[in-house]
């Protein structure tokens, strides 16, 4: 089996034992992408002398008998939202063009520590607002399943790129579904950590209560091996955690739900979701139940309203992360003739750098917080935010994961819904909740839809810090059905 | 149109409020290790979240909450039991994230006062609000005639100020301060200095700008129960300058009053050339700042017990210590008010720890020391001279071995780096002559030459003798010891007093 | 009857600076109407006595020691600045004065 093809995990273990370089590992990656990238476009930003040093280097630190860890040497994406000192990060957006940052982030850090290998630059919406990728200021990204789909968003590309075998791992952002949409909606796995379980710093920000770095992986062990390498408290992040977690790679190895209680989101069904969604995901219920573990129905009436809070939250808190793009500092300035102002330059700025739907939260945030109707929207909006982690909290005293579809239909069409900002939010439905309560939650690859031959993911929701339940179950579905269908799901992707 | 001051206090009684910002004397910034400074080259003490680099994040000093609270504790505050950041947001090309890291409804202290003396009478300022915020970076204009802000081609900008952490003290309104209105404005700064110096919390240097004073100023009519409309003058950067601003103010106010028209809710600018201030701001539509709490940051929550041992640690406030040294050195409430003025308490106090009587001390400072910082343009503390050397010097008084004449020249020595007390003495030759045959052989020198004065007193005009001793002193270049020659002159011309 | 009427959105372009065109204003006018009637649904769920949640997680007291890190070199600070003067960014014209 050709390199691409491998486990991150299978990858990593050959190099260790000397089996393969990690530069041969790079090479046969980059090689993918010159292959499919014209198809696909998943990457902003591509540097192949730069991604082959750094595999170089990653090989004679190994030569050296630095002690790295279980990933040393296997190739990563970086969404193009994390600072990277050696490569340009742009957050999808014209106004950070060219825009090299002169520091790293900490999952950046963490992950060159480790002994990762950069393979690029992912794309993205336009500072991660959008569940398509076509807010992209660059261009858009496309489905591996089918070229004229979205990869889902707003991790569009890290999505893409791993489904389409150009990378083994990825690294995305999850403010509302970010990671787990365009996961469910390419087949793979992709995870929303536990809020500050991984560090923002360097992540640039959309919104900050929200915003949570996780990966993309092809299976579940992968992923978990990705999460642990880049998590862990961090100074540098006020939000960070600083307690101890349980190993989701042990939970990742260890696929077992006997005795597990497992609640069904009564919320998350019926009007509004495609058949074939609610087909596999109901198969994923019985298959869980037939593992062994209870299954009971969850009323959490106010999820329904998650939505709309959270299109108060994020473009509030928004407005005010993005007001530091004003052409002063870095990134593009517009209309200086010596002339105008630095008020009207930075008007001119904005208008011209950031795309519509950046514009639309910024206009909406500035809205929701100004006084007269902070009450009415941010304020309301934050307290709808408590009472719905405390209808987490009260069915996580029933069961000990929730389980819902990660998203209501399968990838659609480019251009299907750029025109009606409200369907695109619905894409979202599902996901959100788990962001406003801050609590971990996955996305795993539970079949296809009969509709349309497009994948379906299974979102599983855990507590606060117990992001190994996630991986343990995740991985537990991923065990059964890929003996179900003699392999992972993407094995049925057409080939590119 | 402006009204003279004692006219326009005659029709209408000032409401004051003060806003005073105070830099932290941290060693690194609010939310970042960058250093704070003062002076260094542009943009040297900068990083991604101070210069607000796309992705960076904020991490509160611990030292700046500790200080905020000392100075709330020292103002008699309540410290909050729980508290927020908030984003203040406005874009302004000097504040980098476009926001600042502020507190809103959830100040960190709370509710208390600060007793000034202005006039004798102690005026009690009611303290609203302490919160910890961030300092923003620092514009220079170009081109243009003026260098100022109007009519300048461009700016440029140097963030090694933002991020600096800054303290904001807001006093309740202070209605009933009438005529001393000024001063009492002028005290209120002048205490807060004081106690932010006892606390060793901030250098408050006005004019570096680590202290800072905005004024409000309303005006009622006299007998009326609402306040008007009130101003906001900033830029206010000496001790003096916030006694001219109100004052000028309060003129400038009663002016438009008198006449029928309207104050406006408005920021205005000092001008320390002129004394007057000029209207800031024109925009037609108010500030809307959209505040929220900082998602960056996670909410501050004092241990009790900590904030307990804070209070228990904090050192003599200084109107306490005036009180005691007051006692101490059994001063009148005039030299008291003198030493205060020329920042002399620790001097002196240093000066009577090293061993001078408080009196001597006092009257070195205030007097030959004041003299000279004031002729080189210079604080007091700045002379190159320390308590232990002036305490030496006194010393040398005290014991015979110099007169106040050859103090002086030591003085004088030290000022001009020419050693301690001790090696100017030896240098300069300065110590009183003692050796009685030196001084006898100068006597016999001096009634030799003036003759006739010697036979003046021989004949019973002692009075005469004065005339001699300051020959004697002329002769031996102020060295000898006047009261000594005045006796062996007297004995040598054989007459008693 | 509209959640927000055309010269509102022109506010909130002006204090967000954005530069819009008349016909943007117009079709922002329209898109958030129907965004500000969809999010009102918040006002639904009864929460008089929730408290507000800012942050998931219940975490408080975050501090460093105040101790200096390394800064970045000026060269580093100014390498993503649009125009540069004297070692400082150079910015246009500054209108009024603020706080």
């Amino acid at each position: 089996m050709s390199l691409i093809r491998k486990t991150a995990a299978e990858l990593g273990a050959m190099i260790a034992a000397g089996d393969v370089s990690a530069a041969e590992v790079a090479e046969a990656h980059l090689d993918r992408m010159a292959e499919v990238e014209p198809k696909v476009q998943a990457f902003l930003h591509v540097d192949r002398e730069t991604t082959l040093e750094q595999a170089r280097a990653v090989d004679a630190r190994l030569r050296a008998g630095e002690k790295l860890g279980p990933l040393a040497g296997v190739p990563v994406a970086h969404k193009d939202i994390f600072a990277t000192r050696d490569m340009p990060t742009t957050a999808g957006s014209k106004i950070l063009e060219g825009w090299r940052p002169p520091y790293d982030a900490t999952v950046t850090a963490r992950l060159r520590e480790a002994g990762l290998v950069i393979l690029g630059k992912t794309n993205l919406d336009e500072f991660a607002m959008g569940s398509s990728t076509e807010n992209s200021a660059y261009h858009p990204t496309r489905n591996p399943w089918d070229l004229d789909r979205i990869p889902g968003g707003s991790s569009g590309g890290s999505s893409a790129a791993v489904a389409a075998y150009e990378a083994p791992l990825s690294t995305g952002t999850d403010t509302g579904g970010s990671i787990r949409q365009p996961a469910a909606v390419t087949g793979i796995v992709g995870m929303k950590p536990t809020y500050g379980g991984s560090s923002r710093y360097g992540l640039i920000a959309f919104a900050s209560s929200l915003d949570t770095p996780g990966p993309f992986a092809r299976n579940v062990l992968d992923a978990a091996l990705l999460q642990e390498a880049f998590s862990g408290h961090d100074p540098m992040d006020s939000t960070s955690v600083d307690a101890p977690v349980p190993s989701v790679v042990e939970a990742a190895r260890n696929p077992d739900v006997s005795g597990m209680r497992i609640g069904v989101v009564k919320e998350f069904a019926g009007e509004g979701y495609q058949p074939g969604v609610l087909a596999r995901y109901h198969e994923a219920v019985k298959l869980l139940e037939s593992l062994g573990a209870t299954v009971v129905e969850v009323s959490c009436p106010s999820f329904t309203t998650a939505l709309p809070a959270y299109y108060l939250i994020a473009p509030s808190e928004c407005s005010s992360n993005l007001a530091r793009f004003d052409a002063m500092r870095y990134g593009l300035r517009v209309g200086d003739d010596g002339t105008r102002s630095a008020e009207e330059v930075m008007a001119l700025t904005r208008a011209a750098g950031f795309g519509p739907e950046v514009k639309r939260r910024i206009m909406l945030g500035t809205y929701a917080l100004s006084s007269g109707y902070y009450d009415a929207y941010y304020g309301q909006a934050q307290k709808v935010r408590t009472v719905i982690s405390r209808e987490f909290q009260a069915a996580y005293e029933q069961v000990d994961v929730l389980v819902s579809p990660t998203t209501p239909t399968t990838a659609f069409r480019l251009g299907e819904r750029t025109d009606d900002p409200m369907a695109m939010y619905l894409a979202d439905l599902c996901t959100i909740p788990s962001n406003l309560a801050g609590n971990a939650a996955i996305s795993v690859p539970c079949g296809l839809a009969d509709e349309d031959n497009l994948p379906v993911g299974l979102q599983i929701m855990a507590p606060v810090l117990a992001d190994d339940r996630c991986y343990r179950v995740g991985a537990a579905v991923e065990k059964a059905l890929e003996s179900r269908w003699g392999g992972p799901l993407l094995k049925e992707a057409p080939s590119l | 149109m402006t009204m003279v001051y004692d006219e326009a206090l005659d029709r209408f009684e000032p409401v004051l409020g003060l806003e005073t910002h105070v830099e932290l004397g941290t060693k690194s910034k609010m939310f970042c290790g960058c250093k704070t400074a003062f002076g260094a080259p542009a943009n040297t003490q900068v990083c991604p979240t101070c210069l607000a680099l796309p992705g960076s994040l904020p991490v509160a000093n611990a030292m700046a909450i500790e200080s905020t609270i000392r100075i709330g504790l020292a103002l008699n505050c309540s410290i909050a039991e729980w508290c927020r950041f908030a984003r203040k947001n406005y874009f302004y090309p000097d504040m980098p994230k476009n926001y600042q890291i502020s507190q809103y409804d959830e100040p960190l202290c709370f509710d208390g006062y600060v007793d000034v003396e202005v006039g004798g009478e102690t005026v009690r300022i009611e303290i609203e609000r302490v919160h910890l915020e961030e300092d923003t970076g620092k514009s220079t204009h170009m081109g243009g005639a003026t260098g100022r802000i109007h009519g300048a081609d461009y700016s440029i900008v140097d963030y090694n100020r933002a991020g600096i952490p800054l303290v904001e003290i807001v006093t309740k309104p202070i209605p009933g301060t009438d005529r001393l209105a000024p001063e009492v404005a002028k005290a209120y700064v002048t205490e807060l200095r004081e106690i932010m110096r006892s606390l060793g919390v901030s250098d408050v240097r006005m004019e570096e700008g680590s202290l800072r004073c905005d004024v409000n100023v309303s005006l009622m009519p006299r007998g009326a129960s609402e306040w008007g409309t009130r101003t906001e003058t900033k830029n206010v950067n000496s001790l003096r300058s916030v006694e001219r601003a109100v004052r000028s103010e309060i003129e400038r106010q009663a002016g438009i009053l008198a006449e029928g028209g309207k104050i406006f809710q408005e920021t205005r600018h000092f001008h320390e050339d002129t004394g007057t201030t000029t209207s800031g701001r024109s925009k037609e539509e108010a500030q809307d700042y959209r505040y929220f709490p900082e998602p960056d940051l996670v909410p501050i929550e004092p241990d009790p017990v900590w904030v307990a041992e804070l209070k228990a640690a904090l050192p003599e406030l200084p109107s306490v210590r005036r009180k005691r040294l007051q006692a101490e050195w059994g001063v009148s409430d005039l030299d008291m008010q003198a030493m205060h003025n020329a920042d002399a308490f620790d001097l002196v106090e240093a000066t009577v720890a090293a061993g001078a009587p408080a009196a001597d001390a006092r009257k070195w400072w205030m007097g030959e020391l004041a003299r000279r910082a004031n002729e080189s343009g210079v604080a007091l503390a700045e002379l190159p001279i320390t308590p232990a050397q002036i305490a030496r010097v006194t010393e040398l008084v005290a014991s015979g071995a110099l007169n106040d004449k050859l103090a002086r020249e030591v003085l004088e020595g030290v000022l001009a780096g020419e050693g301690t007390p001790d090696e100017v003495v030896e240098a300069r030759g300065l110590k009183i002559v003692n050796d009685e045959g030196e001084l006898s052989a100068i006597i016999d020198q001096v009634l030799a030459a003036n003759a006739d004065a010697a036979e003046k007193v021989r004949s019973g005009k002692i009075a005469a003798a004065g005339a001699l001793v300051g020959g004697v002193m002329k002769a031996s270049r102020g060295k000898a010891d006047a009261a000594r020659a005045r006796e062996l002159i007297l004995e040598k011309l054989g007459v008693s007093e | 009857m509209s959640a927000i009427t055309r010269d509102e959105v022109a506010h909130l372009a002006r204090l967000s600076r954005l530069a819009l065109t008349d016909d943007e204003l117009d079709h922002y006018a329209t898109q958030l109407d129907a965004i500000i009637e969809s999010v009102a649904k918040v006002a639904e769920v009864a929460a008089e006595d929730v408290p507000p949640s800012s942050h998931a997680l219940p975490l408080t007291n975050v501090f460093r020691a105040d101790e200096v890190r390394q800064s970045l070199t000026p060269e580093q600070a100014l390498s993503g600045a649009p125009a540069v003067e004297d070692d400082r960014f150079r910015v246009p014209r500054i209108l009024g004065e603020e706080a």
